[in-house]
């Protein structure tokens, strides 16, 4: 053996910090404790966070990846420790988040015998990561994790995992790391045709009623710029998605609202009224279009998305303008006419009235005793930094937070949109904290959510993170109860939760804590959680049966949004 | 509903047919045949699938696998842009030889490829409608065993995997 030779184990670690990895989530067992024993060397190079639960760790590398636009990394043990993350990498497959996982696999000579805490996680996450690969040999160790990397960040990023046999962690190999530049199965992207863009250009110089869709493709192609320039040339109305919002200031005065089931009511209702749509870094999702058979018939649709395969997907489209959105929406800029929508954008505006009066107004300013979410959140407005990061779960608490939040920076938002993951916000707050200590962070949970990932206080408690953790408890599941009541005939089937002392819980995690019940207590208890030096948990009390409104039920058209 | 030959271009890797049919399985379409195997190039494999869909459904079937990091290229044909074969085996018992086989033998132009004391094999190569009409006709002779490949098949196309790999 040549004196150079490292073990496999510190191959790993070096060549995580050779891809700028800062921080690990990760859970230690048998097949992976040879990585662990070599992370007790690095730590000076490498941060490792202990979470209380493998979900726990991969929701926090996708917290941590989608503030900070980096990799997230995540570690853990085979059988049960792989199978946990299973949940994190559907959810971060199908937001396109940036991820690599590494798991230990048992050693390669008992692969395929049921050994102990063996399970075939390469089978099981194929379908849920951009690409897997199990690593048998050392040598064979770093290239993989060059390519994991490479792939995982490049292009549409993905989570991609790594599954290494617990021999090639122990046995000695050479440590040459070469960063992964790209190879010939894969092809990020092409440079995007000037003809698309010329076409696309001419469509929208003529269009009189044209209106601009945006998706998270904006962030992650980091093109907010190239967007904000794009509607200040062109003064088009411009609505967002679940995942795209804080691509685009709302102060900025193209900005209509938001999209979707329990989106704003006019950019819903005008996607049938406009007559050029341009889909910027946006899939189409069913939560978006609701009915396909009547989406947006009467326009000429302009797509503009790095990933082929969402042309022509769910909603066909007339030019299909391929590439990095940062690239398309620049050479778009340049190739159109400066031109203004003032009586179009005035239509925006008026129903926007509409939806002020019928719903806004009962949310923020409600007339009844109990409490709202809606008002909850416009408070947290008031005292919030302008680029304070909002995570939440899945229900109504992330409707009416992502309706009411006030976003005005790119990276703001975190949230499982795809997926609909509960249990998603509270490990991912953690993570979205340690990108940056400084920075604030607001977790908005519901009392179901918190109950499947709330272990993760153990987590926040031993790193000390300043997460402020607002629970929006109505003691019920909130969503499927609105669901229940509207569609159901309100038979409230296995909905309502006895809930414990939420206070005991987060003080006996050593978490600051406060209950309100109370209106005229909300303004003080926003307040000192925000100047609060530390983690902090808010619990509010909220109307039980509040529902979300605006909404387009499953199966509607866009056009027939209500507000009640 | 048409009938579909996709040609998928890949490296030699593990579980990459896995990566390709979980494409099928999540759409619910149902793969008529597949075949896979070495290519001209050295460490790159091609697969030859065969579907009955729409067109609208293949486009995307096709986008979807090309997305597999480790394809290089996929593409499809409808009938009339491929040239494609399929194997098929026979196994009939010696008792029931007689003339009426022999001039089927002859007017399918048949071969048979093995004779033993209890059975002979008969193979005939072509379309999967020649193959099936012979098949139909042998059940009448005692039919024991019948398997047919799935399509082996070139583009028509003037392209090589050359140009996918440049």
């Amino acid at each position: 053996m040549k004196e150079s030779m490292i073990r496999g184990a510190d191959i790993v670690v070096q060549s995580l910090i050779a891809e700028q990895a800062e921080i690990i989530f990760g859970y230690p067992g048998g097949a992976i404790m040879p990585v662990y024993d070599a992370l007790y060397d690095y730590h000076e190079q490498i941060k490792h966070v202990l979470t209380r639960h493998e979900q726990g760790a991969i929701h926090a590398a996708q917290g941590y990846a989608r503030v900070s636009g980096k990799v997230g990394v995540c570690l853990a043990t085979s059988g049960p420790g792989a199978t946990n993350l299973i949940t994190g990498l559907a959810d971060a497959q199908i937001d396109s988040t940036p991820l690599v996982c590494i798991t230990g696999q048992v050693a390669a000579h008992l692969l395929g015998t049921d050994a102990f805490q063996e399970t075939d996680v390469v089978g099981i996450s194929m379908p849920g990561t951009k690409w897997n690969i199990q690593v048998r040999r050392v040598e064979d160790i770093a290239p993989a994790i060059a390519k994991g990397f490479y792939i995982a960040r490049s292009g549409r990023p993905g989570p991609v995992l790594i599954d290494i046999t617990k021999n090639a962690q122990v046995d000695f190999g050479e440590m040459n790391y070469a960063p992964c530049l790209g190879f010939r199965s894969y092809k990020v992207h092409k440079p995007v045709e000037q003809s698309s863009i010329q076409e696309a250009a001419e469509l929208i110089n003529q269009a009189e009623r044209p209106y601009v869709l945006f998706g998270q493709g904006v962030v992650l192609g980091k093109a907010e710029t190239e967007l904000k320039f794009f509607l200040d040339k062109t003064g088009i109305p411009a609505a967002s998605t679940l995942l795209g919002s804080g691509a685009l200031s709302q102060d900025h005065p193209c900005y209509v609202g938001k999209l979707g089931m329990h989106g704003n009511y006019a950019p819903n209702l005008l996607t049938n009224q406009c007559d050029v749509l341009i889909a910027v870094g946006m899939r189409f999702d069913d939560r978006v279009t609701g009915d396909l058979k009547r989406y947006a018939k009467q326009a000429k649709i302009i797509h503009l998305e790095l990933d082929p395969a969402e042309i022509n997907k769910n909603v066909k489209v007339n030019i299909p303008v391929i590439g990095d959105c940062k690239e398309s929406l620049s050479m778009l800029t340049e190739a159109v006419e400066k031109k203004t929508h003032s009586e179009w954008l005035a239509k925006f505006r008026e129903l926007e009235e509409l939806e002020k009066e019928a719903v806004m107004q009962h949310d923020i300013s409600p007339t009844k005793i109990g409490l709202t979410m809606g008002e909850v959140i416009n408070q947290i407005n008031q005292y919030k930094a302008d680029d304070a990061v909002l995570v939440t779960d899945v229900g109504q608490h992330q409707m009416i937070a992502w309706r009411y939040f006030n976003y005005k920076k790119p990276r703001t938002q975190v949230t499982s949109g795809g997926l609909g993951t509960m249990g998603f916000a509270l490990p991912a707050a953690l993570g979205a904290q340690l990108h940056d200590y400084s920075r604030q962070v607001i977790c908005v949970v519901g009392d179901g959510g918190i109950q499947m990932t709330i272990q993760e206080l153990g987590t926040i408690m031993q790193t000390k993170a300043p997460v402020k953790i607002v629970l929006l408890n109505n003691n019920y599941l909130g969503m499927v109860r609105q669901w229940q009541q509207m569609f159901f005939d309100r038979r409230y089937s296995f909905t309502e939760l006895n809930n414990p002392d939420f206070i005991k819980i987060a003080e006996a995690y050593g978490i600051k804590a406060q209950k309100v019940k109370a209106r005229e207590e909300l303004t003080e208890a926003i307040e000192d959680m925000l100047i609060y030096d530390g983690p902090y948990f808010l619990e509010v009390v909220v109307e039980k049966e509040d529902n979300v409104f605006p909404m387009i039920a499953t199966g509607c058209s866009v056009e027939e949004v209500r507000l009640s | 509903m048409k009938r579909y030959t996709i040609f998928v271009i890949t490296e030699n890797f593990i579980g990459i047919l896995n990566r390709i049919t979980i494409i099928f399985t999540r759409r619910g379409i149902n793969i008529d045949a597949l075949t896979a195997s070495e290519s001209r190039v050295d460490g790159i494999h091609r697969i030859t699938i065969e579907v009955t869909t729409s067109e609208d459904m293949v486009i995307q079937l096709v986008n979807q696998i090309e997305k597999v990091i480790d394809v290089i290229k996929a593409f499809y044909h409808e009938d009339e842009g491929v040239v494609y074969q399929e194997i098929a085996l026979y196994k009939i018992p010696v008792t029931r030889l007689d003339g009426g086989l022999e001039k089927v033998i002859r007017q399918h132009n048949a071969k048979i490829i093995a004779a033993e004391p209890q059975f002979v094999v008969l193979e005939l190569t072509g379309h999967k409608e020649q193959t099936q009409e012979l098949l139909e006709i042998l059940k009448g002779y005692g039919l024991l065993e019948f398997a047919r490949s799935g399509r082996v098949a070139v583009a028509k196309r003037m392209v090589t995997i050359d140009d996918f790999i440049k």
